[in-house]
């Protein structure tokens, strides 16, 4: 077996079979007995912190205790009825920051329990039997409802909607479905098309039909679902990268980390996907980490993440930068770009060392400049707010109540595109799990 | 010098750990790399008239607690099922090659007094150092008329001891099954029939768990099961009981003890050892993790024995045993409540919810409002059952603190809310 991750050294390329093998699962899944040792380190305790810690509140203790008495799918079930994209989330989820920070273990300075690998196993024992859906439909409310954007949030909100008897139509701008599932989030995390099954797992409860390359703001209006449905969720999340006015971001070689990603996980062979030699990725944030890291078991030989401020200043967790670290990418922090230079393509590209010494984020005086044939720009998202003219939006984001409804009676919205918790997969699902029991009430109180 | 040796029935054995009789000591082969790894002595499988028994194919089944660790099999094993002179022969060779360990010949036969006196002649003719009569087995034997079908008349227990006692001149020990209601009863008549000592337990007679997809209990043989012998270390209380029993009992006062039941570890043998026990037998513990875990048991307990200042097994032996009573002789004015140690606590909440929902209330939480909690237990309602300091996750956070009342002791014959009469015994 090739020990992974492998990366280019001394200017020899990888083969095409090494770069599969560098995107193969971050962390290999638990073995049935793995499962049980790690399923032994949890107390059971009762009002669990990691319970509290999790946006969607699943009941980690039953859920561990159920995998100890052999009742697998069971565990998957109580994940499910709090998370129906449990599986994703216990690939994704920053666990560190999440309940595995609040398993009471850590205060006895032990190891937390493992409880996102615990999660994968038990969703993932469900899921390869592909069973019956385990949920089932309430009666028929004779109410539709349309989603617009079929990514977490959206999705979680069509599944409870299903199952609290509504008809749900989902309408989303791309040919897939899944949302940064698909699109976003690392290779390594979402292996063996996994985003695609789940989705297709998750359509097992029926009543959800999703109509794809419908472009809100563009081959469709916000009044078609208004006029057409009893309600409307918008999940359009926050997709359109920041603009980094620079000298040279037109250069060849430059793009967003978001779209390198993106057209990294569609790939067929992650081998065709180019690049760079000395690749430079401006940003702090998770996105920043994880175009660096996929960058380096691309096989980039060189990969610099800079970041304009400190290590406390980055968003990433500290997790996410010490794999990053580990896999090879070099941080350079406290440098602001200036330009990227290159007749054609980058070549190279220079940074302002910065300050905050006395209190005020600074130049130093001093600059210095680091090959680059490959840029990515990862300073952050915002909303497409094209086609929600009508709606009030607040700090960039789509303002909601606390039931999630918007200032438009009957459309709610949730996940990334409004001030929810974290920017996370998992907070997605929460708010549109949330918004279809609002919804649910709202459709319940209005007569006729 | 503190030291290991011990005697039971007159027999000087180099340390009390002995392998009860069973596979282990079921051939030459076993017996001597156990005398190898450092047993002082076994008690040879138990052999019977010839022809020898035949086994049936799946013998054991399994009982395991959450964490995948075997607490207990039960098996379906008759006695040897080697010819009786093959055995005998073995026997022989081992004592010459090992003089320094003990040999117990383990033997039954069906009721009738001259099976019984000639087999115990050849055995003791075979040169060992005693003899031990198996009155326990709970399967397969007894439905031939012998094991506890024996040891379960406290007649017949009586006169299989007296008839092998009659015969030879080597310590009797009689075997008793924990397969009855009194095991005083058994064990005055093991007294009266002449026994030099007591073995105990043999096995719990027990179905040990049901195959969900067979529907059958295990083990199975060809689809059928039956109930077979349950021991290991879930049956350590149950022996620890009976040992107990016979150690404080007036009847059986002097009556020696082998004791036998779940000794894993050099703990469980001085438990034994102080409620009464002259020597111990394992056999289970071995099965698990081969003969090797007798290092430990020599180990552990000479360092336990050091650091108590008790330099012989004697000096600690029956010492638990005036402090064994019946409830009667309890004091009723003695007061304990639970104590959590906030700095060990790391809030959990299985001392709370075990209190609220099963025992008295007696435990409070209060959310300090970032994210944390704190347990406190609410001393009026406590009633000191102990039972969340069992279930609490770290060691010794929650303590067991007495209360000084400063009311003198006071049993319940003696207590003013005994309207019933009671009177101690
Ligand atoms: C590179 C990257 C890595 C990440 N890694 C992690 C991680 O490891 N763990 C984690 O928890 N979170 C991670 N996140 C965050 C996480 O992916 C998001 O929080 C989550 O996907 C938000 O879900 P959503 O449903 O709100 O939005 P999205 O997942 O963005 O889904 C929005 C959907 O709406 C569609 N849409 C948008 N606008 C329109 C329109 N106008 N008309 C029609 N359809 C539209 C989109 O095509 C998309 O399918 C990552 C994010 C990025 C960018
Ligand atoms: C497989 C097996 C066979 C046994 N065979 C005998 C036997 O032939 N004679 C006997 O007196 N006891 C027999 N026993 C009982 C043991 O000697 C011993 O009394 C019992 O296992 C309890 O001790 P433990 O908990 O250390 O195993 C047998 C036990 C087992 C597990
Ligand atoms: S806090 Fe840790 S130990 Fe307690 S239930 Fe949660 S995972 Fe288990
Ligand atoms: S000792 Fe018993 S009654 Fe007292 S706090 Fe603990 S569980 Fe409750
Ligand atoms: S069981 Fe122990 S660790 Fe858990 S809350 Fe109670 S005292 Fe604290």
């Amino acid at each position: 077996m090739v020990e992974k991750p492998v990366y280019p050294k001394n200017g020899r390329t990888l083969s095409a079979a090494e770069i599969d093998c560098n995107f193969e699962d971050l962390h290999r899944p638990l073995s049935a007995a793995q499962a049980m040792g790690a399923a032994d380190s949890c107390i059971y305790c009762y009002n669990a912190p990691c319970v509290t810690a999790c946006p969607t509140s699943i009941d980690i203790p039953t859920f561990i205790h159920q995998i100890k008495t052999g009742n697998v799918n069971g565990a998957a079930e109580t994940i499910l009825s709090e998370n129906i994209l449990g599986g994703t989330c216990a690939r994704a989820c920053p666990t560190e920051i999440l309940c595995e920070q609040a398993c009471v273990r850590n205060l006895n300075d032990e190891p937390p329990v493992q409880i996102g690998s615990l999660q994968r196993f038990a969703v993932d024992h469900l899921m390869d039997q592909q069973g019956a859906h385990p949920f089932q439909r309430a009666q028929s409310s004779g109410r539709t409802i349309a989603v617009l954007g079929a990514g977490p949030a959206g999705l979680a909100c069509a599944h409870r909607a299903s199952m609290l008897g509504h008809d749900v139509t989902i309408f989303e701008a791309k040919p897939k479905s899944g949302g940064l599932n698909e699109y976003g989030l690392a290779a390594y995390k979402m292996v063996d098309d996994f985003a695609q099954r789940e989705v297709e797992f998750l359509m097992g409860i029926g009543g959800i039909s999703v109509r794809h390359g419908q472009q809100l703001g563009g081959n469709l209006a916000l009044s078609d679902l208004t006029d057409n449905f009893d309600a409307v969720f918008l999940g359009v999340g926050f997709t359109k990268a920041n603009p980094l006015p620079l000298p040279g971001c037109d250069l060849q070689g430059v793009e967003n980390a978001i779209d390198f990603i993106a057209s990294l996980r569609q790939a067929e062979k992650k081998s065709s996907v180019a690049v760079g030699n000395n690749v430079v990725v401006i940003g702090g944030g998770n996105t920043a980490i994880d175009a660096a890291i996929q960058a380096k078991r691309l096989g980039g030989n060189s990969v610099t993440l800079v970041y304009r401020r400190g290590e406390a200043n980055m968003s990433a967790t500290a997790w996410e930068i010490e794999l990053a670290r580990t896999n090879g990418v070099v941080i350079r922090l406290w440098a602001a770009p200036v330009a990227i230079e290159g007749s054609a393509r980058a070549e190279q590209m220079t940074f302002n060392t910065m300050s905050d010494a006395g209190g005020t984020y600074q130049p130093t005086g001093e600059s210095f400049t680091l090959p680059a044939d490959h840029v990515l720009l990862a300073i952050g998202q915002s909303m497409n707010k094209s086609g929600l003219e009508n709606l009030t939006i607040d700090g960039g984001k789509i303002a909601v109540d606390a039931t999630g409804m918007t200032s438009m009676p009957g459309v709610f919205a949730g996940g990334d595109c409004v001030k929810s918790g974290d920017d996370l997969t998992v907070q997605a699902v929460e708010d549109g799990k949330q918004a279809a029991i609002a919804i649910d009430q709202f459709l319940r109180n209005k007569k006729g | 010098m503190t030291d290991l040796r011990c005697t039971i029935a007159g027999i000087n054995s180099i340390n009390p750990f002995w392998l009860a009789s069973a596979p282990p000591t079921d051939k030459q082969t076993n017996v001597e790399r156990a005398f190898a790894a450092g047993w002082g002595g076994v008690v040879w499988k138990t052999l019977g008239e010839n022809p020898p028994v035949v086994n049936v194919s799946s013998r054991y089944g399994v009982h395991k607690d959450r964490k995948n660790g075997i607490i207990g099999i039960n098996n379906i094993e008759l006695i040897s099922d080697r010819p009786l002179e093959v055995n005998l022969r073995e026997i022989e060779q081992v004592r010459k090659n090992w003089p320094d360990r003990v040999i117990i010949g383990s033997m039954m036969a069906p009721i009738d007094e001259r099976a019984w006196k000639e087999l115990a002649i050849k055995i003791a003719n075979s040169g060992v150092h005693g003899i031990e009569l198996n009155l326990g087995c709970p399967h397969g034997m007894c439905e031939r008329g012998m094991g506890s079908a024996i040891g379960q008349v406290p007649d017949l227990v009586e006169q299989t001891t007296r008839w092998v006692r009659e015969v030879v001149d080597i310590p009797v020990f009689t075997k008793l099954t924990p397969n009855i209601t009194n095991i005083l009863v058994p064990a005055e008549a093991a007294l009266r029939g002449g026994a030099h000592a007591v073995s105990l337990i043999n096995t719990v007679n027990s179905v040990i768990s049901v195959d969900l997809d067979a529907m059958a209990p295990t083990p199975i043989v060809d689809g059928k099961g039956t109930h077979g012998g349950y021991c290991g270390a879930a049956v350590k209380p149950i022996a620890l009981n009976m040992v107990a029993e016979i150690a404080r009992a007036q009847e059986t006062r002097g009556l020696e003890i082998s004791a036998i039941g779940g000794i894993e570890t050099w703990r469980d043998a001085a438990e034994f050892i102080a409620l009464g026990a002259s020597a111990l037998q394992v056999c289970t513990a071995a099965m698990l993790y081969g003969f090797r875990i007798v290092e430990d048991m020599n180990a552990g307990l000479l360092q336990f024995m050091k650091q108590k200042g008790y330099r012989s097994i004697e000096d600690f032996r029956g010492l638990a045993v005036p402090n064994t009573v019946d409830w009667n002789q309890l004091n009723m004015n003695f007061d304990t409540k639970a104590f959590i140690k906030k700095d060990d606590c790391i809030e959990c909440g299985r001392c709370y919810i075990a209190c609220e929902d099963t025992s008295h209330q007696a435990i409070s939480i209060t959310e300090l409002g970032n994210g944390r909690r704190e347990f406190t237990v609410k001393n009026d309602d406590c009633v000191g059952c102990n039972l969340c300091a069992h279930v609490c996750p770290v060691p010794d956070c929650i303590d067991m603190r007495p209360v000084d009342n400063g009311l003198p002791p006071l049993t319940w014959p003696e207590h003013p809310a005994n309207t019933m009469g009671v009177k101690n015994s």
